[in-house]
């Protein structure tokens, strides 16, 4: 349907909006990351720049200072928090994923699972706080690559699941009737052609993991735990008097994510889809 | 038919994932459901605890501060995803037209998605400040206030102002699932009642609306059970405050576990929280069921 010039503007207008709405609070983020100090202190405020100010990234990099040395650590342990779930997450959800696909396991059971992380984490949190600090297990990376991996399983186990159903059968069922095991049918068969989904669902789970807040807030207290949101809670609760310091923070605490999210839109967002919707 | 060997299988496979599973949320949740009918506290030594029945509920059931609690974290929910619902439709209603920059503009909404919840928090906080801030300083510019004011820092307006946040960073998926959903809308149907002579709103709300409401129903049912359990936003924002108005329900139970140490009481009004979430967990499951059974309304 050909649509009148008035109507043309009314979409360029909203679209013009939507872009601004979205893109502002990011750009201004980054903004307020290279200003001068003084620049944010202004009444009203500068908007632009007097000068480009890139010391902060530069401190934040570097280990002998301070900041850096809170943002390299929470960096480091962001790192290995989420990569270490995500590769446990993985592990266990393929074998979990092909019993629910190839060996008819109960969808209710699949249910049961996904709901245990729905509950709000606060249900959880006491017990779980009581039995790390007896064990001597709080402020651990291990601790919390735990917790994340119980968290990002069901949704890893849901995704894979999905994507074996629509695997052929056929290989398979060869594979088997030649007598091989089910582990060798698993690793030689279905693994090389779930690849994509693989990859797909591993990232999808970093990023769950990237983004955990709370439980890392619990369970851990110093440099040598503590991920990258408790690091930047910190940060932002603390006696900084320069308001760039903490954008910068948050700048490169979002670049992982933001540069994943562009470059593998179409992945994401089919799956964030599929995953919202069916259940 | 699965053989015996098969079936064993079943459950090889599955036991790794039923462990871990069981360790880190059955096991901790029965805990809970334990704590919570004793006067548990959290002490340096370890203190005689007792069996004290349903005291704590009774005590939590009628605890005015509790109830303002979650009316506040009710609140949350019904704003934050009412307004995500509105401006989701609205956004995928617009990405559905063709219009230069479309693609970009699409690709663009997912960078909220993606900015991690604290830093979404961190950013609207700077953004919401009250001496320096970029709200105050945009809107003086633009003549709408002619004073500075503490947004989140005054009780009349920091609830608000953290649904705000919250909506800019979770719009995009309700948009996303709107916006698939559109795509499937048959183009005969609407171009048929455009030649009947039905308006534009109204194809859009006798067509367009009930073709999608099905997928739209159950994004907004997940998010409802998200925004229930707001936790970190408030956290870095307002800490709960001013005056408690952004104190909701994960953030009461937060403080009577790890301020006042109160870990029986803490763990009944958790049970009562794990409730309300479980009954909103049945109905996006018979939500999701009615939608994957191929059902449009």
């Amino acid at each position: 349907m050909r649509r009148s010039l008035l109507q043309s503007v009314l979409v360029y207008l909203c679209a013009l909006m939507l872009a601004v709405f979205t893109a502002g609070p990011l750009l201004w983020l980054a903004v307020m990351s290279v200003s001068m100090p003084t620049d944010l202190t202004e009444v009203p405020l500068r908007w632009i720049p007097s000068d480009l100010d890139f010391s902060r990234y530069g401190a934040l990099l570097d280990v002998a200072d301070g900041s850096g040395r809170h943002f390299l650590s929470a960096l480091r342990n962001s790192i290995l928090t989420a990569g270490g779930a995500t590769a446990i997450a993985l592990l266990v959800a393929i074998p979990a994923a092909y019993s629910f696909s190839r060996r008819k396991a109960s969808m209710v059971l699949l249910f049961a699972f996904l709901a245990t992380i729905m509950m709000p984490p606060i249900t959880y949190i006491l017990p779980l706080y009581s039995a790390f600090s007896s064990l001597g297990l709080l402020n651990k990376t291990v601790t919390l690559v735990i917790v994340y991996a119980a968290m990002l399983l069901p949704f890893a186990i849901w995704l894979m699941k999905a994507n074996i159903d629509v695997l052929p059968v056929e290989v398979e069922q060869a594979a088997l009737m030649e007598g091989a095991s089910t582990a060798f049918t698993l690793r030689k068969v279905v693994l090389p052609l779930a690849l994509p989904a693989i990859a797909a669902t591993a990232m999808l789970s970093f990023l769950v993991a990237w983004d955990e807040f709370f439980y890392a807030l619990i369970f851990t207290n110093d440099l040598s735990a503590k991920t990258l949101p408790v690091a930047i809670a910190d940060f932002a609760a603390g006696r900084v008097t320069d308001y760039g310091v903490i954008a910068s923070v948050g700048v490169m605490a979002t670049l992982p994510p933001a540069i994943l999210a562009i470059a593998f839109q179409k992945f994401i967002v089919s799956g964030l889809v599929a995953g919202s919707v069916k259940g | 038919m699965l053989g015996r060997r098969q079936k064993q299988e079943k459950w090889m496979l599955l036991a790794p994932a039923m462990f871990v599973l069981a360790l880190i949320t059955m096991v901790p949740l029965a805990n809970t459901l334990w704590l919570s009918f004793t006067d548990t506290r959290i002490t340096a030594i370890a203190a005689p605890v007792h069996f004290i029945g349903l005291e704590n509920y009774i005590y939590a059931l009628t605890d005015p501060d509790f109830q303002a609690a979650l009316y506040r974290t009710l609140y949350f929910t019904i704003v934050s995803v009412g307004l995500e619902g509105v401006l989701g439709i609205a956004v995928a209603v617009l990405l559905n037209q063709p219009f230069r920059g479309r693609l970009v503009l699409r690709a663009l909404i997912i960078l909220p998605w993606a900015v991690p919840t604290i830093v979404n928090a961190v950013a609207w906080r700077l953004i919401y400040q009250p001496d320096y801030g970029a709200l105050n300083s945009l809107l003086y510019q633009l003549g709408l206030i002619s004073d500075y004011r503490s947004w989140i820092g005054d009780p009349s307006t920091a609830m608000n102002m953290v649904i705000l946040a919250d909506v800019w960073k979770n719009f995009p998926l309700v948009a996303y699932v709107a916006l698939a959903a559109l795509q499937t809308v048959p183009d005969d149907l609407l171009k048929a009642a455009a030649i009947e002579g039905a308006s534009p709103w109204k194809r859009f709300r006798s067509i367009t609306l009930p073709w999608i409401a099905g997928p739209l129903l159950v994004v907004m049912v997940l998010r409802t059970i998200e925004a229930f359990r707001v936790f970190d936003i408030i956290y870095v924002m307002t800490s709960g405050g001013p005056a408690d108005s952004t104190k909701t329900a994960s953030f009461f139970i937060y403080q009577e576990y790890f301020n006042y140490l109160r870990s029986g009481s803490g763990a009944s009004y958790a049970v009562l929280v794990a409730g309300i979430s479980a009954v909103l967990i049945l109905v996006y499951y018979s939500a999701a069921k009615r939608q994957a059974a191929g059902g449009t309304a």
